[in-house]
């Protein structure tokens, strides 16, 4: 069953000239992650708003656990968490006071909303830091405490949007971890995020979306198989690169690329590890020691410029759109 | 019901964030008590007012009105600010009651006003404030300002919502604010104004509020400027009319702004 689906979204600012939706469709099945994928100002946040009840489209329709999204907008905050761009809570306040007041909007009861407050706290380690005030939190703090805000009330369906944009590399890694927990827990959950590897690492699977639509979809592995083959690279001492070169042009019947800096040799292979080791036992019948070798698959990178033709770069119409956006 | 029960979250959360920075109250005190004194023992003894009690009791209604007509620049920065940080956006995702937020921010400012005016009328009856009045009219002077107070800090929802940035929503609120204040009765008569604005202070709400406290606080309005005009014959009435009018509009504007909060 599909859980979320937007049809044909639309939305435009500034009377039409900017086009931050253009006709976008998505869905997802029900207990799976889709990852939407795609650069600053390629329409993630404005998806997200739209299914979050927070923006309406121009046109277009969504609906949310079967619930519409332009109809019943009431109903569908009842079955959703939403986890935004910044962390949306107050900073002034103790992280327990935030998860209390939020538990009580829940409607839980003051009982219930502090035995749930405090159950977040424990799981997402902020037990330590529950009686400090926002602001003295770190910021990959401040995400797990937004997260937790938005699993008050279990949610049938999670968006979280950017989830890890601006954090550290540790906190990102804390973040994913999290996150890999709930999804483990099995809820839907929709993520934007321009973080190739992030998709990679977290989704089912992935929406690329430039300018306001979906330009490919599919599992990372799909993906990436659409952009083409495997490489095969080499990295050998600086003495050794002739003869390598040399080696793997006739082992994969391409010529072979060098990276002179990386001292790396590559060349596309169609025979996989066979590939491989062909290029081993040559080496070493050459007396040739590799200092690294490996069948490479391309990355995200690759598929992201191979579907738009350019690299995955910020664009300043994300201002624009944003500025729009908060009013 | 859980409509009111919204609310009263809300409006906790306000008086949460006042303990927890107490500064903004000892500040959004500090401000009106310096004027008193300022105003007390600058003008005060070159205005000659003829009234028993001397400038100070004509004083403190301006006062009064001046401080809970800046509840307007409060609402709309803190709104402003919940804005920029996302906070509208995850409580509007919330499964509450659309106006939740805002009623529960208007009236959490409305009982910081309630703080704010019980020390200015301490401070004021320091200084030699004493109003001649009974009890209950003076009482019903501070309602007539809280309630004032409400109704302009909707007209401050609307402008934090409409703003894109809390400083220029602390710029516009003091523009518009403080001429309002000034081109009135607040501090001075009226009659040394050049007619035009003569005409404006008369019918400004800031005047005609200042002139109705005055009369509950048991005052003659002596610096209104043309006797006989229906806002200083009837101050009350002019008030309450005028505090209506400022809801009717605003309180529909303000939440239909904050429904369409991001479109």
């Amino acid at each position: 069953m599909k859980t979320v689906i937007a049809k044909d979204l639309v939305k435009t600012y500034d009377k039409g000239r900017v086009r931050a939706l253009d006709g976008l469709s998505l869905d997802v099945e029900e207990g799976t992650v889709l990852s939407v994928l795609g650069p600053n100002g390629a329409g993630k946040t404005t998806v997200v708003r739209i299914l979050t009840t927070l923006l309406r489209p121009d046109s277009g329709s969504a609906s949310v656990a079967g619930i519409d999204v332009i109809k019943n907008p009431e109903k569908v905050r009842e079955v959703i968490g939403l986890s935004g761009q910044y962390a949306a809570v107050d900073e002034i306040l103790t992280g327990y006071d935030n998860l209390v007041m939020f538990g009580e909007l829940y409607h839980l009861g003051k009982k219930q909303a502090v035995v749930r407050a405090n159950e977040l706290l424990e799981r997402f380690s902020l037990t330590e830091a529950a009686k400090r005030p926002i602001k003295t939190y770190s910021g990959g703090m401040r995400r797990r405490l937004d997260l937790a805000a938005s699993l008050i009330v279990k949610p049938k369906v999670l968006f979280l949007d950017e989830p890890t944009t601006g954090l550290d590399p540790r906190g990102r890694q804390e973040m994913w971890g999290v996150i890999q927990e709930l999804v483990k827990g099995g809820v839907t959950l929709l993520l934007t995020t321009q973080y190739l590897e992030e998709a990679d690492q977290l989704a089912d699977e992935i929406a690329v979306i430039d300018t306001g639509k979906v330009i490919a979809r599919g599992t990372s592995d799909a993906l990436k198989k659409q952009v083409g083959g495997e490489r095969l690279e080499v990295v050998v001492e600086q003495e050794h690169v002739a003869k390598t070169l040399e080696i793997v042009a006739t082992v994969s019947g391409n010529k072979a690329s060098l990276d002179e800096g990386l001292r790396l040799i590559s060349a596309p292979v169609s025979t996989g590890s066979v590939a491989l080791f062909e290029v081993l036992k040559s080496l070493d019948s050459a007396g040739i020691r590799s200092l690294d070798v490996g069948l490479k698959r391309p990355s995200l990178d690759d598929v992201f410029l191979s579907l738009t033709g350019h690299a995955a770069e910020e664009k300043q119409a994300e201002e624009l759109v944003k500025k729009r956006g908060r009013k | 019901m859980s409509a009111i029960s919204d609310v009263v979250v809300i409006t906790r959360r306000q008086l949460l964030l006042l303990t927890r920075v107490p500064e903004v109250l000892i500040f959004s005190t500090i401000q009106p008590v310096m004027f008193v004194l300022l105003f007390r023992f600058v003008f005060g003894g070159s205005i000659s007012t003829g009234q028993p009690g001397g400038y100070v009791q004509l004083l403190m209604p301006g006062i009064f009105v001046q401080t809970v007509a800046f509840t307007l620049a409060g609402t709309a920065s803190g709104l402003a600010e919940d804005m920029k940080k996302g906070l509208i956006d995850r409580f509007r995702s919330l499964p509450i009651s659309q106006s939740a937020l805002v009623i529960g921010r208007t009236l959490g400012d409305s009982l910081l006003n309630i703080v704010v005016l019980t020390v200015m009328g301490i401070a004021g009856y320091v200084v030699g404030w004493r109003p001649s009045a009974g009890l209950g009219n003076v009482a019903l002077g501070f309602l007539f300002l809280l309630f004032f107070g409400y109704a302009l800090s909707w007209v401050g929802v609307l402008v934090g919502l409409s703003a894109s940035d809390a400083r220029v929503v602390q710029n516009v609120s003091f523009i518009v604010t403080f001429p309002l204040t000034f081109l009135s009765n607040a501090f001075a008569p009226t009659t040394g104004m050049p007619r035009i604005l003569q005409y404006f202070a008369e019918w400004n709400p800031v005047s005609t509020m200042v002139a109705a406290c005055r009369q509950l606080f048991g005052l003659k309005n002596q610096f209104g400027a043309t006797a006989g005009s229906f806002p200083s014959e009837h101050p009350l009435t002019t008030s309450l009319i005028y505090m209506v009018i400022i809801m009717v509009i605003f309180i529909p504007l303000s939440l239909r702004k904050y429904r369409n909060a991001s479109n």
